[in-house]
């Protein structure tokens, strides 16, 4: 029996190439209509993506510059509220938006992707990114803790800054757990005799007290199908990857080879682990799909030209046929990851080859895992969690 | 020839978390379901309303630290709703009470452009301030806000929003792939703002929605309330619903606007009102009666005034005259519900007063306070009376809150709406791609009239 794995898809404005938006399938003075995401989502969906990540920063697009580039997009919509229209218009797609820990409320983002989760039927996530860039801080004018970067090394546990940011996310992933937990499934009880609506017993304050937050609590939304939904991260070294072990459910990984991500995935397996449901490693490949290999080069110097470099990205970039590219993912499966989340270089040109050349031929070869389940969690093989304030009181 | 008739506007307010709210009807449905939101949603836009409109929920009501039991408790996130509502309706407002003390401007900005984005052009935010320590326990920046600084960040907030929203030009961006040009140079501009509130130097990152800048609603009454309504607000959700009253409220705001040099069109009041229809006048009293029955059972009456005693009045009965103890008027507050630690007393006496005058049960004493105003009569009776407001200038119209979930307002929109039609004052149906702003009435905004500093 072959190896098999999740397909997911990564959705960043008009692909994740920097000239994607030049190519001539590309809808650049659409990347804010409602119809682009209506379309890109509704693909996913019927080509039975098992989720998609919807990117998102509280900042025009520049990665570390103080005014946009006039050769990038810039311009984009809130992925939480994206994923929160796409709701009602898809059916099986888990619904993933990004939301980053440095200034947003907890406390909204939580009922938001409560709300998301209810919306969906039990098919929410959110991808949650550590730390703020100066021109977010600059944005929002709240906080002097802009971090511009990593130190010198490179590595996170260098740097104090970075450290703390981690650590604030991991509050706000911990203040999420706790929020969505406040209310036990059975705690709307609607007893028209005694005129209870509600039994107050089965609602709990968190009373979380962090370095970075206190939260009372309870959440304002009663608990949602998926009980808690979805977290995800991105990941690309020790902290980080420790930082997904302890509050995430699927982990975004950036291997370089098949090799490397079997190491990636023994260090995941080793760090310590709050929830005791396994944790999914993903492995994130940058695609750029056409018919033969030369018509896919060719298109990507296009599309380097046209951006000046060369494409440079902390995902492996696959430039190539479906074949290329469903060989990718065996390999990756056969290293040991869970699922792969592909990121199309182009949209919608990448998604419809994904959908249309990708997703079946990994599905011909039975290497496409894909449980039947009505909810996210249930089809990443995750189970439900038990609300931890049931379990307390179950124990006291 | 006689003036052509002002047109009535109506908002659609979908049954929230208080005592309003029926729960135990047996066509009372979920609170939560995205379907209830639908339908409502749906059924908002067969009547031809204006928009539909959510509250906002920023912690669950509680007494002595203990959740409200008796009431619906716990709602959606708002924003979340409404962005899934987009995707399910094609001509309705959709508003949401958003605060502006436990959010930031860039990003509510950025959320409330993505939702103008996601609609085509209908979004709407009702800007309140409330701001406590209750609430603020669940917030980042705490209960730190004064009652006095609500309405200066209030209005620093409004004004840096704007500003955002104005940020980008109307066409968006140039993206032209020949010239590889994404953005123009200087798109979109800088927001520098440095006030007692914020302090920002900002590139908004949402190009410019559909309506430029979302509708802004507003629900406070103080005196600064009134004073943030006439700079910012375009439409006013009030409690002013009783006609002379309404009257006076009305051209006290619109009073407000020529200062500022706004036009009177530039504002709707669109104060809330609930209604029971019947067939015949005396079949509506009774409906009316059956309604505020089912709202206050024993039970909520007795919660009620416990809420205002401070003490368990659990052995007393609802059918009864009022408690003859004495409030405790010690240290601990009672929160979220409308309540007052200094006045206690007073206020007991005065119900006391009340209660004795005209002889009232605690039920009954319950269900005076807790009355909204209320079109009691038949369906003909109520679209004349909305008709006679709107005519009269008392109103703009009206926020219409139904008891029942999700289909409050089904009956309304079959049965009054049409007359209102029949009157000429309603919409016979909504023009393709009209914006909030159009179903209103509104002008444009005017890109550049908020200063720098702008409160
Ligand atoms: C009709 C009405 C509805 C309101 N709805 C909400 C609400 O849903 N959420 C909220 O936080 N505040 C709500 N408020 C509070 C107000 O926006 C405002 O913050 C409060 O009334 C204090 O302002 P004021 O002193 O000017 O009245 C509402 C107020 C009114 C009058």
């Amino acid at each position: 029996m072959p190896e098999q794995v999740h397909v997911a898809v990564a959705l960043e404005g008009a692909g994740w190439h920097p000239a994607a938006w030049r190519d001539p399938s590309a809808r650049p003075r659409e990347l804010v209509s409602p119809a682009y995401w209506r379309e890109l989502l509704r693909t996913a969906d019927d080509a039975a993506i098992a989720f998609a990540t919807v990117e998102d920063a509280l900042s025009l697009p520049v990665r570390g510059e103080a005014e946009p580039a006039p050769g990038h997009v810039g311009g984009r919509l809130d992925a939480v509220l994206v994923a929160s229209f796409a709701a009602p218009l898809t059916r099986r797609i888990g619904l993933i938006p990004t939301v980053t820990t440095a200034h947003p409320e907890p406390f909204h983002v939580a009922t938001g992707v409560q709300t998301l989760d209810h919306a969906s039927r039990g098919r929410a996530g959110v991808r949650l990114v550590v730390g703020a860039p100066p021109a977010e801080v600059a944005n929002f004018g709240r906080r002097s803790d802009a971090i511009s970067g990593l130190p010198a090394s490179g590595r996170v546990e260098d740097s104090p800054e970075v450290l703390a940011a981690f650590r604030e996310a991991g509050e706000f992933a911990d203040v999420l757990g706790r929020l969505w937990d406040s209310w036990q499934d059975d705690a709307i009880v609607r007893d028209v005799a005694t005129g209870r609506y509600l039994d107050a017993d089965r609602v709990h304050r968190i009373d979380f007290e962090g370095e970075f937050f206190s939260v009372t609590g309870a959440s304002i939304v009663p608990r949602s199908p998926q009980g808690r939904p979805i977290v995800t991260a991105l990941a690309h070294q020790s902290v980080p990857y420790r930082f997904a072990a302890e509050h995430a459910d699927v982990v975004f990984v950036t291997p370089r080879s098949a090799a490397d991500a079997a190491g990636i995935r023994t260090e995941l397996d080793a760090a310590p682990r709050a929830a005791g449901t396994p944790l999914r490693v993903f492995a994130d490949l940058l695609v750029l799909v056409e018919e033969s290999r030369s018509e896919a080069r060719a298109a990507k110097a296009r599309l380097d030209a046209l951006a000046g470099a060369p494409l440079a990205s902390d995902a492996r970039i696959v430039a190539g046929t479906p074949d290329d590219v469903v060989e990718e993912i065996r390999a990756l499966a056969a290293a040991g990851v869970d699922g792969v989340r592909l990121r199309p270089a182009r949209l919608p040109r990448d998604l419809l080859a994904i959908a249309e050349r990708v997703v079946p031929r990994l599905n011909a070869a039975d290497a496409l895992l894909d449980a039947a389940a009505d909810t996210l969690r249930g089809r990443l093989g995750l189970p439900r969690p038990e609300s931890r304030y049931a379990r307390e009181k179950a124990l006291s | 020839m006689s003036r052509p008739l002002r047109q009535v506007h109506l908002a659609a307010h979908f049954p929230g978390v208080n005592s309003t709210t029926v729960w135990t009807d047996p066509s009372s449905g979920s609170q939560i379901d995205f379907a209830s939101f639908e339908h409502f949603a749906r059924n908002a836009e067969r009547g031809l309303f204006d928009y539909v409109f959510l509250a906002e929920g920023l912690r669950l009501r509680e007494h002595k630290g203990r959740v409200h039991e008796l009431d619906v408790l716990g709602r959606p996130n708002t924003l979340a709703v409404l962005a899934g509502l987009a995707a399910v309706t094609e001509h309705v407002g959709l508003v949401g009470t958003l605060s502006t003390t436990f959010n930031e401007p860039y990003e509510l900005a950025r959320q409330l452009a993505t939702l103008d984005h996601l609609s085509g052009g209908r979004a709407g935010w009702n800007a309140v301030t409330s701001s406590d320590a209750f609430h603020g326990a669940n917030f980042r920046r705490g209960g730190y806000l004064d009652h006095a600084d609500r309405y200066e960040r209030a209005g620093e907030f409004a004004a840096l929003a704007k500003r955002l929203w104005d940020s980008w030009p109307d066409e968006g961006p140039r993206a032209d792939p020949a010239s590889g040009v994404f953005l123009d140079e200087g798109t979109p501009s800088r927001v520098r703002h440095t006030g007692a509130q914020f302090d920002v130097d900002a590139l908004f990152d949402v190009p410019r929605s559909p309506q430029g800048r979302p509708v802004i609603v507003q629900a406070g009454d103080s005196a600064d309330g009134r004073s943030f309504g006439a700079e910012h607000a375009e439409v006013i959700f009030s409690l002013h619903a009783e006609f002379a009253d309404a009257q006076d409220f009305y051209r006290d705001v619109k009073g407000r606007l020529a200062e500022r040099g706004r036009t009177e069109e530039s504002l709707k009041i669109l104060p809330a009102a609930t209604f029971a229809i019947g067939d015949t006048a005396e079949e509506a009293r009774e409906r009316s009666r059956e309604i505020a029955l089912q709202q206050v059972r024993p039970e909520t009456a007795i919660a009620y005034l416990e809420q205002i005693w401070n003490r368990d009045l659990s052995g007393y009965d609802a059918d009864g005259p009022l408690p003859d103890v004495e409030p405790d008027t010690g240290s601990e507050l009672t929160h979220g519900w409308a309540n007052r630690h200094a006045a206690v007393r007073a206020r007991v006496d005065r119900l006391r007063g009340i209660a004795e005058a005209d002889r009232l049960s605690v039920r009954e004493l319950v269900i005076r306070l807790t009355a909204q105003h209320t079109f009691v009569g038949t369906p003909g009776h109520i679209a004349s009376e909305i008709d006679r407001y709107v005519q009269e200038r008392a109103t703009d119209g009206f926020t219409v809150v139904g008891h029942l979930t999700p289909h409050g307002l089904d009956e309304f929109a079959e049965r009054v709406i049409p007359l209102l039609q029949e009157r000429g004052s309603y919409r016979s149906g909504y023009e393709e791609g009209a914006t909030l702003r159009d179903l209103l009435g509104l002008p444009s905004p005017v890109r550049g009239d908020v200063p720098a500093g702008a409160r």
